[in-house]
């Protein structure tokens, strides 16, 4: 380890790997920090992910892909399926082996990777400019300078807040979610379930995604402002206790998704912010993954940029903001917008929408058919639902992004 | 005051993102809220997956 790097990014998930790898690739020396012993574990997330997102990143690799799907159910409190089949929806990964398989790109591009190192504060130089990381490791502490400091610290997003950008989510913005991976339980073997009801999952839904063998993440996120009356565990327990009370859980996962658009800010003098810690991940779905990815490339890339024009200012870092708007930011809108109408509706409206959608013939029942159905009587919304549909990769549910 | 049940938590890091004053302090296996900047607001309490965190008089 030196004391000087162009580039130290905090949190070693996809998108802090992400914005390793490609500020490395783009000739900056790079320092990757993570809090954990381990990169990927533990796994805070249902690992679902869209065909077309993930393999603008990367290209899928048998190692830490889990399982194939080919379609989606959506169920609705009266327990009526609408599939939506689709060959090349996506897979479920297998985190922990992928996020480290992110980060030893990261390291095979030239960046320096170190866990257990615990970021404790900025470093601040001239006009309050970050120009540097005060870590623990092992004991020993360590202030190294840095020219650019990525925040990629996940949804608890507090390195941000050192900066100076406010980063808390509103209640209303925040999933709180509980996950138990189950095997011996009955499920199909290529298609991602989401079930919708406000009385069963409030502000939020359950899902099953299968990892293959009968093993599948059967989980739940459920809305920060109907939290306080009753947990996600609670709701889960039930969940699990009337259809699959045989199943056995080999792993309790535990976390919040931010479901907001992107922070106000996202960049500064001498620091950007990526990922969940950005608010950047898919305010309907949930997904974070895709999106952490397509932001880190960019930020990685003008860090980089930035380091060898010598400008690491917050006008020449704007052009990771800027890009990434055009990219995701937009789009992401118009998904928050859809996210606020949709868990609104009762359980009768959802019944009616998915009554509606299964009277139509079976070629017809599309993602793009269940909004409209669901959002009869907002048309503008459904306007901007279709463009949403049309362009991006992060589609709605694509299964999770 | 606000207390955690720390046998309990999974430091997933739900509660630190709602934190309006950001008084708790988060690492691998360490959670400790900070009392004399935590002002009882409950969200932390109220957002936490499993229930870990609980308010108690004193």
């Amino acid at each position: 380890m030196d004391d000087q790097y162009d580039v130290i990014i905090i949190g070693a998930g996809p998108a802090g790997s992400v914005t390793a790898w490609h500020a490395s690739l783009g000739g900056a020396k790079v320092l990757l920090l993570e809090k954990d012993r381990d990169i990927g574990y533990p796994v805070r997330c249902a690992e679902g992910v869209g065909a077309a997102g993930l393999q603008s990143i990367v290209d899928p690799d048998s190692r830490w892909i889990a399982n194939k799907i080919k379609g989606v159910d959506l169920i609705s409190p009266h327990l009526k399926t609408i599939h939506i089949l689709n060959e090349d929806f996506g897979f479920v990964l297998n985190r922990k082996i992928f996020d480290n398989f992110l980060a030893e790109k990261a390291a095979k591009a030239g960046a320096e990777v170190l866990t257990k190192a615990y970021a404790e504060s900025l470093c601040f130089g001239e006009n309050g400019r970050v120009n540097g990381v005060v870590f623990s490791h092992f004991g020993r502490r360590l202030s190294l300078r840095a020219k650019i400091v990525v925040g990629a610290d996940g949804v608890e997003s507090r390195v941000g807040r050192w900066a100076g950008i406010r980063t808390q989510l509103k209640m209303k913005d925040i999933e709180t979610c509980v996950q138990y991976t189950m095997s011996n339980i009955d499920v199909k073997p290529d298609v991602c379930e989401f079930h919708f009801s406000r009385e069963r999952s409030p502000g939020g839904y359950i899902w099953i995604f299968p990892k293959g063998d009968g093993i599948a993440n059967v989980g739940i996120g459920i809305s920060g402002e109907y939290a306080r009356y009753k947990s996600p565990l609670r709701y889960l327990e039930k969940f699990v206790q009337e259809h699959f009370p045989k199943g056995s859980v080999l792993t309790t996962a535990v976390g919040g998704v931010p479901v907001s658009v992107t922070n106000r800010q996202i960049v500064k003098d001498g620091f950007m912010l990526v990922g969940d810690a950005a608010h950047q991940a898919n305010p309907i779905s949930g997904g974070g993954i895709v999106p952490a990815m397509v932001a880190g490339k960019l930020a990685g890339k003008v860090a980089a940029e930035a380091v060898q024009a010598g400008d690491v200012s917050q006008s020449f870092l704007e052009k990771y903001e800027k890009q990434w708007y055009r990219a995701e930011g937009r789009t992401q809108k118009i998904m928050y917008r859809l996210k606020e109408a949709v868990y609104k509706l009762t359980d009768d409206d959802l019944n009616k929408t998915a009554d509606a959608v299964l009277s139509l013939p079976e070629e017809k029942r599309t993602m793009v058919s269940v909004f409209k159905k669901a959002l009869f009587n907002r048309p503008t919304l459904i306007l901007e639902a279709l463009k949403v549909f049309k362009t991006s990769i992060t589609e709605v549910f694509d299964p999770l992004s | 005051m606000i207390k955690i049940k720390e046998a309990l938590c999974d430091f997933c890091g739900t509660c630190v993102s709602v934190c309006p004053v950001d008084c708790i302090e988060l690492q691998e296996a360490l959670i400790k809220i900070d009392q004399n900047s935590c002002t009882d607001c409950m969200l932390c309490v109220y957002v936490c997956p499993i229930e870990t965190l609980e308010y108690s008089h004193g």
